[in-house]
């Protein structure tokens, strides 16, 4: 994709707005306006400014300082009852990360979980979306879009005690009607994400299979060709992009998430909810086991790279 | 060189941000109250009509002039936590973390002239290792009571007389268990084992050299498979059992009292166990840089005198620690509905039931306090467990 851009002083719709819209330019402001003209550097600075330093700031600062606050270290008090915080740079606390299995063991379910949300959003999703950009009447198109992103409009916490609700052994819905219900455990986290994270896979999907040339299908189809051929062969290379940015959400989104197994997880447990559990008794500890999925997000994202997905967003 | 800049810059933000502590200043000052107060307590202790009924911060606000803010929190975690950031003026604190925010310079210690209800508070409570240090005192007693297991009286029949219907591996309520997603809910397990395994040799549930410790841990990684959901808020528990997901467990009476109100919930019947029980005696502390020292005393003489203290005690369900109390609280709870204290009958006065005038029944719990290398139990041949390595070994129980 390209994008022209213009010279917003030597440009053909550069009007001066003062002339029209209020009295004479006062003295100053013409001067700044000159001087702003002549000076890319400054009117770049001025607008790209605020935006940089917020980013910089709450951003990039937020993940230096998580960063650092892994390598600083808990040291008894004399007492025993208190720990201080000692600011020399250490690994120590990744090592007790790398060297309990506990620890390993929960990274590792998380990102089970992660890749099971995935695919799992990625097979509902594909039909669906499917349906939506080549199926259905421009009528029913805008209809799915709505009711696809229409659970976007409920917080979170409203779905996940509404599942809580459905899933409940003690006399939830599923129960009640069906005779039976995952009860709270990692299968029922592990439903309730999916449903979480569903439009975010659906609607990159959607966007994706719209720019998808019918012409094309419809050669596949002339050559001979049946629909799986035509699917692995000319809808999933073209695909492949939305795909991947739908799986950045889903699976960074499920790598984050703590709290819905508090609703419906039962005793199941995921890295947030060890990073919680500890953040108030062992910051560094807590910071050092938050920088896991960071690293995973980075490695995927580069993954993702890899394939050229990205350029194609 | 301007990278090296900027990390330095980074650097310096982060530490100032992360060493900055109290500087340890007293909260003496006297005068004209600062019409705010900022309070930091367990659910249920100051309660300001969000349950219907309950009310006693809005005649504090009226009477004092102090505005109060209430935050609650749901462990001792957090209080010691949230009480280290210096926002909150005053903190009912349980002893596991009132010793840790004393010696970490948080609380000032009390000017007992200030404190108008101090001669009426049960003398058992005063100058416990957990409100008072190298003899001065820094907490004034609130109330106390047993961490109790509660049972669903459909479901749980006979009535659980052992905390074996929680820990054995072969308890017939597998799978709707629960148990306070706690790290000082180790003890529990110890003091089961105390009774149970007399091999081992527990004598104080925080007291645990490593063997003991080892045996606790292992105790609850077995529990962990039969338990259904662990709680981690006083309304997760209530929840559940409302709606019956989980129909046995360790509580405090304050659960009990919810789900006894709700008229859809099944009945529920608490008690203390044949093994005894943990239990929690609570104090409140002033911030060391309090803000409004003079509404957080104004603070403390409300919640400690006896009409308040007897509908704290009779909402949250524990004894009160002004024995004042006792005079005013009304027959068996009657705002409650029926008292399901342990051995309570409809007759008992709440003080009664919750045996708030019994120095010997006070003595006999075992305490929240913070375990440290130094045996509280007083051994000196070996080196206890530490509270940190129990908050490692709860996340060992807890994902495997």
């Amino acid at each position: 994709m390209t994008t022209t851009v213009q010279h917003p002083a030597s440009g053909p719709s550069s009007p001066e707005p003062d002339e029209r819209t209020g009295p004479p330019p006062a003295g100053t402001r013409r001067r700044a306006a000159r001087f702003l003209a002549r000076h890319r550097r400054v009117r770049l600075g001025l607008t790209l400014g605020a935006p940089l330093t917020w980013l910089l700031v709450i951003y990039v600062g937020a993940l230096v300082a998580l960063l650092m606050t892994s390598l600083f270290s808990l040291a008894d008090d004399p007492t025993g009852l208190l720990t201080r915080l000692n600011t020399s740079l250490t690994l120590e606390n990744y090592a007790r990360l790398w060297n309990t299995a506990v620890y390993r063991e929960v990274a590792q379910r998380t990102v089970v979980a992660a890749i099971t949300v995935t695919v799992v959003d990625a097979l509902l999703a594909l039909p669906i979306a499917f349906y939506m950009a080549k199926v259905a009447s421009p009528w029913g198109k805008r209809a799915l879009v709505v009711a696809v992103t229409m659970p976007l409009w409920a917080g979170y916490l409203v779905k996940g005690y509404a599942w809580r609700a459905i899933l409940d052994p003690g006399g939830g819905v599923l129960k009640e009607v069906f005779g039976s219900t995952p009860g709270f455990g990692s299968t029922s986290a592990i439903i309730v994400l999916c449903y979480l994270w569903f439009p975010y896979m659906v609607i990159p999907l959607f966007a994706g299979l719209e720019r998808l040339p019918d012409s094309l299908l419809e050669a596949s189809t002339d050559l001979g060709a049946k629909a799986g051929r035509t699917f692995w062969s000319v809808v999933m290379p073209q695909l492949l992009p939305a795909l991947a940015a739908g799986s950045i959400f889903t699976f960074s989104l499920t790598l984050g998430d703590f709290y819905m197994n508090r609703i419906v997880g039962g005793t199941n447990e995921y890295i947030g909810n060890i990073v919680y559990r500890n953040f108030s008794a062992d910051l560094p500890f807590s910071a050092a086991y938050a920088m896991v999925p960071v690293v995973i997000m980075v490695i995927y994202l580069l993954a993702i790279r890899r394939t050229g997905a990205l350029e194609e967003l | 060189m301007r990278r090296q800049m900027w990390a330095a810059l980074v650097l310096s933000a982060v530490l100032a941000v992360v060493t900055a502590g109290p500087a340890g200043a007293s909260a003496t000052a006297t005068g004209k109250n600062e019409g705010k107060v900022s309070i930091l307590a367990w659910p249920g202790y100051a309660e300001n009509g969000s349950t219907a009924g309950y009310d006693w911060v809005t005649p504090f606000e009226k009477q004092t002039g102090c505005k109060a803010s209430v935050k609650t929190f749901n462990t001792s975690d957090e209080a010691f936590q949230l009480f280290h950031t210096g926002q909150y003026d005053v903190v009912s604190a349980s002893g596991d973390s009132a010793l840790r925010s004393i010696v970490n310079g948080d609380t000032a210690p009390i000017d007992l002239k200030r404190v108008t209800n101090y001669a009426d508070l049960a003398k058992f409570m005063k100058k416990q290792a957990w409100n008072s240090y190298k003899g001065k005192v820094y907490g004034v007693p609130h109330g106390w009571g047993a961490n109790l297991l509660m049972w669903n009286k459909n479901a749980v029949t006979p009535a659980p007389t052992s905390w074996s219907v929680v820990f054995d591996k072969n308890s017939p309520y597998s799978g709707k268990i629960t148990a306070p997603d706690n790290p000082i809910y180790i003890a529990d397990a110890a003091l089961y084992l105390s009774k149970t395994q007399p091999g081992l040799g527990i004598k104080n549930p925080y007291a645990l050299d490593q063997k003991q410790f080892k045996a606790a841990v292992a105790l609850l990684k077995q529990q962990k498979a039969n338990i259904g959901e662990y709680w981690d808020s006083a309304t997760k528990e209530q929840e559940a059992f409302t709606k019956a997901s989980s129909v046995v467990g360790a509580t405090w009476q304050y659960q009990a009292n919810l789900v006894q109100q709700d008229t859809s919930a099944p009945p529920v019947e608490t008690a203390i166990p044949q093994e005894g029980a943990t239990a929690w005696s609570d104090n409140w502390f002033i911030q060391s840089n309090a803000k409004h020292p003079n509404c957080a005393y104004e603070w403390i003489n409300w919640i400690t005198s006896p009409q308040v203290q007897s509908q704290v005690a009779e909402y949250f369900g524990e004894a009160p620690a002004n024995l004042k109390a006792c005079t005013l609280t009304s027959d068996g709870g009657t705002h409650l509905g029926t008292p399901r204290a342990p051995g309570a009958d409809a007759t008992t006065s709440q003080c009664a039931t919750y045996h708030a005038q019994d120095p010997a029944f006070y003595k006999q719990l075992s305490y929240w306090v913070t375990p440290t290398t130094k045996c509280l139990d007083g051994r000196t041949n070996v080196k206890c467990v530490a509270y940190k390595d129990w908050l490692s070994a709860w996340d060992e129980i807890k994902a495997s």
